[in-house]
Order: structure tokens, then C-alpha cells, then sequence
């Protein structure tokens, strides 16, 4: 399970915010995103695991290898723990929810509401999500939010767990987890604003230029 | 596919899950409605199947902007776009949910709630007919719409306007067909343009709902 992004240029509302990105993500091996707020990272993660197209460029894997863990938990507030965990589970064709329940310390929860949990414990429900779900590429974005120094530790667990069993993780992150991870800085990689004007359509150019014609016959 | 549409009905049932928000609208509608038009019984029969028809019909778009919106608001809608469910099955899915929770408890109480509108005889049968074969287009009709204003701020009111005007032929068809029958007219013209929306409603709409929903989520 190897994620190459190949020259991967992407975009919010039309704008391109990152260009010519390339990496790989091996199997085994966990690559921590960073750059300042507003950077793209969110942009990032959000079309590899294929909630939006690409402006332009390769992503090697289809979205069904990858686990997206986003800002949102997903969760439902009149679930239980067990319920919400249960659910994700068979929309993947999966059932088993213990080792992700013990691993995140959710068993005394299990039958808890949702909308009961502290804001750290509903991470912790969101993040035992990744191991219910069985995607080998988990994409994280800023997956410690709220959680406590032993939630942190227990999460690093997991994802040390998850690539020694032949997984890779991609987490946009700016605390340190204490992992053997590379680090991959978007920064260089922030696309010209005005570089939109490149990727406007031929329809675009031609009314553009009627246009200017029109104007310059026109007596002012 | 069957985990999402048991989600769905458990959410519903579970407080704050707007089941029987559309039953209680209808039964206000319904009881409202002599109270407003007199009571003279001869008036009330004629206008009854039309009346029933509306009351549904609003019913129905009062809990429409809840099929997508609160997923997308807690993250949901994003993770169910990753899932290997296609969106297509998640829509019709997430459709045929509404349809359990808000069309069939109206279906099962027109007849019912007919007897309030002095509903002649033959009309009872007729009215949880056509709302059978109706209401299933509503909920199908209406996810369309919810997907098409799924990231909007209070989008309820555009939501209302985009899905009105295709819920009219839904509406003179299934009114006209029970009228007809208790007119003692035939009534197979206005029930089979009834079924054709219906069934071209789940045969299309998901398709362009899912599209909607793809876009929404860029």
C-alpha cells in the first residue's frame, strides 16, 4: 500500500491553494503534514481521500483504500458509543468494534449517548472510528484537538500499531506524537493566487476578448 | 446499505428525532381545517381528499431538511461519501428512510383522520391508496431538493421553493385520482401518472441527488 501524489495541484472554491505536490507514503511508514493555518492542508487531505477533484496531477490510490479522520467526528449524539462505532463498522462491511473500544479506553462508555461524552472522549470515539472502518491509509486531520497527554499517547499507540501491521498514516499535526515520522512541509509548495487566471476556460478568454473589442469600437 | 437505513430509523425514533412531526402537522391541518370551512358535512366531503392531499404534502416538506443537514453539519456526509456505499444507494437509502418515518405514518392516518372531514365511504380505501403510491415520490422528490441546498445556512426556505413546484403534478394527480373514486368516476389515468412519477422519481432522482450532494461536499 504505497500513496504517491504526483505533481498534485489542489484547489478551494476554484482557487488553487497547493501546487505541484509530489510525495510518497510507503507502507510502514507515517508522514506528518505541516504548515501555518490556512495553508491547505484541510484542501489536501480532503482530495486525496477523494471528496474533491484535483486540479491537476496523480494520486496513485483510489479512495477506497483510505481512511479520512476530518475536524468533524461524525458522530450522533443519540447513539450510543457502541452504536455509533457498530454503525461505521458495517457501512464498511466490517463488525468487529472491541479492539477499537479497548484500544481507545471507550469500554466503561460503551453504552453512554454520544451527546454525554466530553469533547475529548468524542475525539477518542472519532479516532477509534479508523480502526473499525479497516483501511490500510489513514489521512488525519489535526486528530489530537482536545485530547488530553494519555489520550495523545494512546492515539500514537494506535497509529504505531497500524503501521507496523503494514498501514502508513498522513496526519496534518503541529504537536509531537513521538513518532518515527518524516515531516512534510506544504509551505514551498503554496500555489500563485493569481495563478487562477491560468486555469480559466477557453470560454472565458473568448468572451474576454469580445469584450475588449467591443469596448475599443465603442465612442466614449 | 441496511446499517445506514437502521441508523436512520433509530435516530428518528430517539428524542429529537423529528418522528411524528409531520404525523402531529397533519393531525393540526386535519382538525383545523371544519373549523375554518364550517361544518356543513356536504362541503367538507367534496374538498376532503384535497385537503388530505395538502396536509401530507406540507407534512412531508416540514422534516425535508433533515435528511442531509444534520449530516453534514457533524461530519457524517463526508465519511459516508468516503465509505464504499455509492452515494447513489446512500440517497435512495436516506429517501426511503424519510418515506418510513414521515410518509407512511401519513398514509396509515388519512383514513383515519378522513373521518374528521366526513370523507364519504369509498374514499378511505382511495385516499391510503394514492397516498401509497404518492408519498413515496415526496420523500424521493424532496431528498433531491435537500441535496441540492445541503451546505446552505437555513436553507429550508429555498428548499421549499425548489421542491413546491415539483411536488404539484404529485399533488393534482393523487387528489384527482381519489376524487375521482369517490365520484364513482374511473380513476386509472390520474393513479397510473401517479405511479409513473413515483417510479420515475426513484428510478432518476438518486442519480441527480447524488450528483448534487458531490458537489456540495468540494
Amino acid at each position: 500500500m504505497e500513496l504517491t501524489a504526483q505533481d498534485l495541484t489542489v484547489s478551494r472554491g476554484g482557487v488553487p491553494v497547493l501546487e505541484g505536490l509530489s510525495f510518497t507514503l510507503r507502507a510502514g511508514e507515517v508522514l506528518v503534514l505541516r504548515g501555518p493555518n490556512g495553508s491547505g492542508k484541510t484542501t489536501l487531505l480532503r482530495t486525496l481521500a477523494g471528496l474533491q477533484p484535483a486540479l491537476r496531477g496523480e494520486i496513485s490510490q483510489p479512495p477506497e483504500a483510505i481512511a479520512y479522520g476530518a475536524h468533524a467526528d461524525g458522530l450522533k449524539a443519540t447513539l450510543t458509543v457502541a452504536e455509533n462505532l457498530a454503525f461505521w463498522a458495517s457501512v464498511h462491511g466490517l463488525s468487529d468494534i472491541d479492539v477499537a473500544l479497548d484500544h481507545f479506553n471507550l469500554r466503561g462508555l460503551a453504552n453512554r449517548a454520544a451527546q454525554n461524552l466530553s469533547a475529548g472522549q468524542k475525539r477518542r470515539l472519532g479516532l477509534a472510528r479508523l480502526l473499525v472502518i479497516g483501511r490500510p491509509i489513514w489521512l488525519l486531520d489535526e486528530p489530537t484537538v482536545s485530547l488530553d497527554v494519555a489520550s495523545v499517547g494512546l492515539f500514537a499507540d494506535a497509529v504505531r500499531t497500524h503501521v507496523a501491521g503494514g498501514g502508513a498514516a498522513l496526519i496534518a499535526t503541529h504537536i509531537d506524537l513521538a513518532l518515527d515520522a518524516e515531516v512534510f512541509d506544504v509551505g514551498p509548495y503554496k500555489a500563485d493566487p493569481n495563478a487562477a487566471q491560468g486555469h480559466r476556460t477557453a470560454f472565458d478568454q473568448a468572451l474576454d476578448g469580445a469584450l475588449d473589442g467591443a469596448l475599443d469600437g465603442a465612442p466614449l | 446499505m441496511i446499517a445506514l437505513a437502521l441508523r436512520d430509523l433509530r435516530l428518528a425514533i430517539r428524542a429529537g428525532g423529528g418522528f411524528g412531526l409531520g404525523l402531529a402537522f397533519f393531525l393540526i391541518v386535519v382538525t383545523l381545517v371544519p373549523f375554518g370551512v364550517g361544518p356543513e358535512s356536504d362541503i367538507l366531503a367534496r374538498i376532503a381528499p384535497g385537503i388530505l392531499w395538502v396536509g401530507a404534502l406540507l407534512a412531508c416538506l416540514l422534516s425535508l431538511d433533515r435528511i442531509f443537514q444534520l449530516d453534514f453539519e457533524d461530519g457524517s456526509l463526508d465519511l459516508l461519501a468516503t465509505a464504499p456505499l455509492p452515494m447513489e444507494g446512500t440517497v435512495a437509502v436516506k429517501a426511503l428512510a424519510h418515506w418510513v418515518t414521515t410518509g407512511l405514518p401519513l398514509v396509515l392516518a388519512a383514513p383515519v383522520l378522513g373521518v374528521l372531514l366526513h370523507l364519504p365511504a369509498p374514499g378511505h380505501l382511495w385516499m391510503f391508496i394514492t397516498l401509497l403510491l404518492g408519498t413515496p415520490a415526496l420523500s424521493m422528490i424532496g431528498a433531491f431538493g435537500a441535496a441540492l441546498t445541503v451546505g446552505l445556512k437555513r436553507g429550508g426556505l429555498l428548499l421549499s421553493l425548489l421542491v413546491l413546484p415539483l411536488y404539484v403534478p404529485t399533488l393534482i394527480f393523487g387528489a384527482e385520482a381519489a376524487t375521482r373514486a369517490i365520484d364513482g368516476f374511473d380513476n386509472t389515468g390520474p393513479l397510473m401518472m401517479l405511479a409513473g412519477i413515483t417510479l420515475a422519481s426513484i428510478a432518476l432522482l438518486p442519480f441527480a441527488a447524488a450528483a448534487a450532494l458531490r458537489i456540495n461536499l468540494r
